[in-house]
């Protein structure tokens, strides 16, 4: 543990910049792809013949290996192999891959009942949907995104074996030392910062959804 | 006026330095690149190998035990917890710690055939190991979650007809759970694969991970460089869309048509398009309502 501490306090200015751009390279993506599934998802929920190509693209896109990804994106962007901006295309494609199908569902699985009485008092379409539906569907669309923050974070240190810099390169740093140090640092700081997204959108799902204390479980 | 900007959004398939995409196609037309023990069709080979074997091992451990969970209802939440857990773990965390910690203590030199290279096997076992974790964690968490959302009503009938435990849990939970258990084994067989290229970090372990990894050494190189990285990741990815299709054939011929409801079709037509007399009774709620119903059960 002292030695944790001591490999830390000594290379604290290097860890602190890998764990920004960490946190950075997973969150934007997760908003990016967030705001791409809504509107997907919903076209997904409210024209059903778009449902299954919808899923099944996004199913498609979340084969794709994420090593393969990195790699690809150099030649289609133009980017170099290093830019994290590769990094960042990839996980915006995960998170949206797995966010379509949370929102279509989420969206579809509002109660019929609920809805009829939204409309009998007078919500129009769009009113339903940003007013009623999208609220509603807040726990199905949170529980996608605790998913995918927990997979970005995980896929953002696959990116160190082709060297772009984060908190992965604490890993690289130690098998290429051979110390153990830097590998657990690694690994803890990895898990904290994943509890960290998963309290985060929890929170953010508590307040965009209330009612949801009232009710335990 | 800023000549950067400008050059930058158009951009020349050279200005990173890399070998273009085009060298891809050419690369994969080149037999030199495809035999031999460092060809293509040698890694791709040993990639499904030790997919197909780690897969084996995850289900003969993971069925059994989360069967054995969900039945009885016992650890499910300690089960739960630490397969949450260890998703937070990065794999490649994981692998460089057990290559460190257990690779200088395994003294096995010799080689096995052409799938496990001379003095590979002290980092095989790491990069297997983690795999093996990888891939029972969606199985076991699928396996029990099939199991408990099996109507209560459906597992008293089967006591009640005089089915033992053991009847129960063979004839009765495992094949209502199985479109579970399969999807389970789908998400795992596609993390493996995904996550065998990030194994080759281990050195000496095959997989068309070893192109990608090594390529890396050296970018510019057009036999081993960005194009083979770019090749391998191809094929990988073809791979995993294989896999993905042939487990869902797998599935519609393992799990009953009593389950999936798909001997029904004549019926199912019927619904879908019902005579024109009904056709009238079309409410906007009515058609929300179905909607809603089927989206439920897919």
């Amino acid at each position: 543990m002292g030695a944790l501490w001591h490999y830390f306090l000594s290379n604290r200015q290097q860890v602190q910049g890998w764990a920004i751009t960490t946190i950075w390279l997973a969150a934007v993506p997760l908003a990016a792809g967030l705001a791409l599934a809504l509107p997907a998802g919903w076209a997904a929920s409210r024209f059903r013949w778009s449902y299954p190509p919808l899923v099944s693209l996004a199913g498609a896109l979340y084969t794709i290996p994420s090593l393969v990804l990195f790699l690809l994106l150099p030649g289609i962007l133009g980017t170099g192999i290093l830019d994290t901006l590769n990094v960042a295309v990839a996980l915006t494609v995960y998170t949206f891959a797995l966010l379509v199908r949370a929102v279509a569902d989420g969206l579809s699985a509002v109660n019929a009942d609920t809805l009829s009485a939204a409309s009998a008092m007078g919500y129009t379409g769009r009113q339903l949907l940003i007013g009623v539906q999208l609220p509603l569907a807040v726990p199905v669309i949170g529980s996608g995104l605790r998913v995918a923050a927990v997979a970005n974070l995980s896929l953002v240190s696959v990116a160190s074996i082709i060297g772009t810099s984060q908190l992965g390169q604490l890993f690289i740093t130690g098998s290429s030392l051979g110390i153990l140090t830097p590998i657990v640092l690694g690994l803890i700081c990895f898990v904290i910062l994943a509890l960290c997204f998963d309290l985060v959108i929890r929170l953010a799902m508590r307040v965009l959804a209330p009612w949801r204390r009232a009710v335990p479980g | 006026m800023i000549p950067g900007l400008l050059s930058r959004t158009t951009p020349d398939p050279g200005d990173n330095g890399l070998p273009g995409l085009h060298r891809v196609p050419i690369w994969f037309n080149d037999p030199l690149n495809w035999k031999g023990p460092d060809g293509l069709l040698a890694y791709t080979s040993e990639h499904i190998v030790y997919t197909i074997v780690v897969l084996a091992v995850a289900m003969v451990i993971a069925v059994p035990l989360g069967l054995l969970i969900g039945h009885t209802g016992r650890g499910s939440a300690a089960i739960g917890g630490s397969v949450n857990a260890l998703r937070a773990v990065p794999p490649l965390g994981l692998l460089i710690l057990l290559i460190a910690v257990i690779s200088p203590h395994i003294h096995i030199t010799q080689g096995f055939t052409y799938l496990i290279a001379r003095g590979s096997v002290p980092y095989f076992i790491p990069a297997m190991a983690v795999l093996l974790v990888l891939a029972i964690s969606p199985i076991l968490t699928s396996t029990y979650a099939g199991v408990q959302a099996i109507d209560p009503a459906v597992r008293d009938a089967a006591r009640g007809m005089g089915m033992r435990p053991v009847q129960v849990v063979t004839r009765v939970e495992f094949p209502n759970a199985l479109p579970l258990i399969m999807s389970g084994m789908r998400s795992a067989t596609l993390q493996v694969i995904a996550t065998m290229t990030v194994a080759a970090y281990a050195p000496l372990v095959g997989g068309i991970g070893r192109l990608i990894v090594d390529g890396d050494q050296d970018l510019t190189s057009l036999r081993y460089g960005y194009p083979a990285m770019v090749a391998g990741g191809i094929t990988v990815a073809v791979l995993a869309l294989a896999a993905e299709g042939l487990l869902a054939l797998l599935q519609r011929r393992v799990v009953s048509r009593g389950i999936t409801g798909r001997y029904s079709t004549r019926r199912e037509k019927y619904e879908r398009h019902p005579p024109a007399a009904s056709r009238g009774a079309r409410a906007g709620s009515a058609r929300r309502m179905r909607r809603s119903g089927q989206l439920s059960h897919t």
